[in-house]
């Protein structure tokens, strides 16, 4: 049993990162942060670099975690990637950021956090940014 | 000064609102393809092609070469962010402007390349208006050997010169000029090469050659190879200069506007000799040569101002002579003859409004450019998230939708897969695109030109060789494919002796084809 945390280069992927320590303590679990990029653009935006990640990885280091840092660049559906990660790790909590959106940007995008929060098996923590 | 009095009246054509209107439309969607890669603004145009024909001429003509500018700002964008070159001629933009920003001057990296590409558009702009009437005046004397002659300069520049293989591009030019002979001999009635299908004894439309080799080739050979990893984000502040900045960029704008404009007036111009050209005469000239190779703005400068000062100079054989050096021109060109306008020497003393009306149009399309690039060059790095799906699928539906409406008969839709199909494989085999648009496009022409040529000596071959300008044409249609030759025996004779220099840039070519090997780019838009 994980803890796993989607985890995007952004204020709201610390803050989602910063509950996922939390729940990882109160759960004496694991942590998994996953870092999707997509494969079919050119940039995105959701992708961490190598030095974001190495600041992650150092940050958990420090807090004396027991963790992994995984980065998948394959694929075109987020929510898909980390519903995946999450059935083969059995993770006991999914914790994704979650953005306001617009009845108009959901009905142009939709909404990966949405999907993981209907799709999913096991429990999932939705973090608002602080 | 009768120029000046034309150009004026050519602004008082454009500054309609409707027109300018079509101007923004040009440049904001020129743009917007620059930036992507592999979607150029030949496609583009190539696309846009049917609709225009319910346009004015004059209106048309006003988008494409906002479209044609456009491309040429947009292609420096995605250089620089992203190390993959938006259009062939930004690749040695790429070279110093990526390394710009991986250290954090991306701002400064896109500000002087859109303001080279202002100063030295401009100065092509003001090129195109005092060296045309002189090449049209001359171009009018020429007889048909003549014009024969300069239109097979063309074709040897376009596939011997440009380009990385001289087989290659002579391998795509034969195909064009294949394409271009299925139909109705004009002279004797005959069916060539029809397969005995009706549908195509009016001849393959430019448009479904056009569309079919670009979108729908381009299209093929992306979902081919679709999945790549995703890069990251550059942040683009507004771009701006400091003091130095400015002080080192302005004399590569001069420099690079005034390598770029010759080479691309020239029939066998094109716009990667001079951006290649300028970057090695800015490393030498440069007072901080160490810089070169880790992000000198000189490098980005010179090379962006000669690479639109060229798109400038593209204009003039295709507006003076009716011919085309790069894809753009050439489907432009297209477009003229859908209007029933016929391209040539006479182009400005039968239409002397519509010519400098595209020629004010340019100085107000790159204005526009640049309020539209200095502010908005973050919002045109945003486009580079779009997945490739959505775009492809939009672009196959234009694609579609415009060979179908050139004849409203299904027949063109599976011709236009079975060009598609030739693109992708020309994408796969390393072929370039552009002789085999040339050869569609000039194809007929030569033949009419040859024609008429033997029509006036009955039938002696000798009618073909008359003229000193047909002699020089001749000339250096031999030396260019004589050239690999030449050098081969140089090399092999003096091993001390590098090859030399050649007279016409001969060099040229190889060092393109090294940076054509090391940043991978398809060849598929000029």
């Amino acid at each position: 049993m994980t803890v796993l945390v989607g985890f995007v280069p952004n204020p709201l992927g610390e803050a989602a990162l910063t509950a996922a320590v939390a729940e990882a303590r109160r759960r004496d679990e694991p942590l998994l942060v996953v870092n999707m990029s997509r494969d079919d653009v050119l940039v995105d935006a959701h992708r961490a670099g190598q030095e974001q990640l190495d600041i992650v990885r150092r940050d958990l280091e420090d807090l004396g975690m027991e963790f992994e840092v995984r980065r998948v660049e394959e694929g075109g559906d987020a929510a898909q990637v980390i519903l995946d990660v999450a059935e083969a790790e059995q993770a006991s909590v999914i914790v994704i950021g979650l953005r306001h959106r617009s009845p108009v940007g959901k009905l142009l995008l939709g909404s990966a956090a949405q999907r993981i929060l209907l799709d999913a098996t096991c429990q999932v923590l939705a973090v608002k940014e602080s | 000064m009768d120029n000046i009095t034309s150009l004026l009246g050519g602004f008082s054509d454009v500054l309609s609102p409707i027109n300018l209107l079509i101007a923004l439309l040009g440049v904001t969607v020129g743009t917007a393809v620059g930036v992507l890669p592999g979607i150029g603004p030949a496609m583009t145009v190539a696309l846009l092609l049917p609709i225009t024909y319910g346009l004015e001429p004059i209106q048309g003509l006003i988008l494409f070469a906002g479209i044609l500018y456009g491309g040429m700002y947009g292609g420096s964008t995605t250089s620089i962010l992203l190390n993959t070159p938006g259009e062939s001629s930004s690749v040695v933009t790429a070279i110093e402007g990526n390394k710009m920003a991986k250290s954090g001057r991306a701002a400064q990296a896109l500000a002087t390349s859109a303001i080279g590409s202002f100063v030295a558009g401009t100065l092509g702009t003001l090129g195109i208006v005092f060296l045309m009437p002189p090449v049209v005046k001359f171009a009018v004397s020429l007889g048909a050997p003549e014009y024969l002659a300069i239109i097979l300069l063309t074709f040897t520049g376009v596939t011997a010169v440009l380009g990385a293989s001289r087989i290659r591009g002579l391998t795509a030019l034969l195909l064009g000029l294949t394409i271009g002979v299925v139909g109705i001999d004009f002279v004797t009635g005959q069916q060539r090469l029809t397969g005995g299908v009706p549908q195509l004894a009016d001849g393959i439309d430019i448009v479904v050659v056009a569309v079919g080799i670009f979108a729908v080739g381009e299209a093929l050979w992306v979902a081919a190879h679709l999945r790549r990893k995703a890069g990251e984000v550059i942040p683009v502040g507004r771009p701006w200069m400091g003091r130095s900045d400015w002080a080192r960029s302005w004399k590569p704008w001069l420099r690079g506007a005034a390598l770029g404009f010759p080479f691309g007036a020239l029939p066998a111009g094109g716009a990667e000799i001079p951006t290649l050209l300028s970057y090695t005469a800015e490393k030498k000239l440069s007072k901080h040569p160490e810089e070169f190779g880790h992000g000198a703005i000189e490098g980005v400068a010179g090379p962006e101002a000669a690479n639109n000062a060229s798109a400038a100079g593209t204009l003039v054989p295709m507006l003076a002579l009716g011919l085309p050096t790069n894809a753009t021109a050439a489907i432009m060109l297209a477009a003229l003859q859908g209007w029933g306008i016929e391209p040539g020497p006479l182009l400005l003393n039968k239409e002397p409004e519509l010519v400098w009306a595209l020629i004010a149009s340019l100085f107000i399309g790159n204005t526009m450019l640049l309020l539209l690039n200095l502010p908005l060059a973050p919002a045109w790095a945003k486009l580079l998230q779009i997945p490739r799906p959505y775009l492809y699928a939009g672009i196959l539906f234009f694609a579609s939708m415009g060979a179908y409406a050139v004849n409203s008969q299904p027949f063109d839709l599976w011709l236009l897969l079975v060009l598609g199909l030739l693109g992708f494989a020309m994408r796969r085999f390393g072929l370039p695109v552009l002789p085999l648009i040339v050869g569609v496009i000039l194809g007929p022409l030569v033949e009419r030109q040859g024609r008429r040529s033997l029509q006036l000596t009955g039938g002696d071959l000798n009618g073909l060789i008359g003229g000193p300008v047909a002699w020089v044409c001749y000339f250096l249609i031999v030396l260019a494919l004589v050239w690999p030759l030449i050098s081969l025996v140089r090399r092999r004779r003096g091993g001390s002796d590098k090859g030399g220099r050649g007279p016409d840039g001969g060099r040229g070519p190889d060092d393109l084809a090294n940076v054509k090997a090391g940043t991978s780019i398809n060849s598929s838009e000029a």
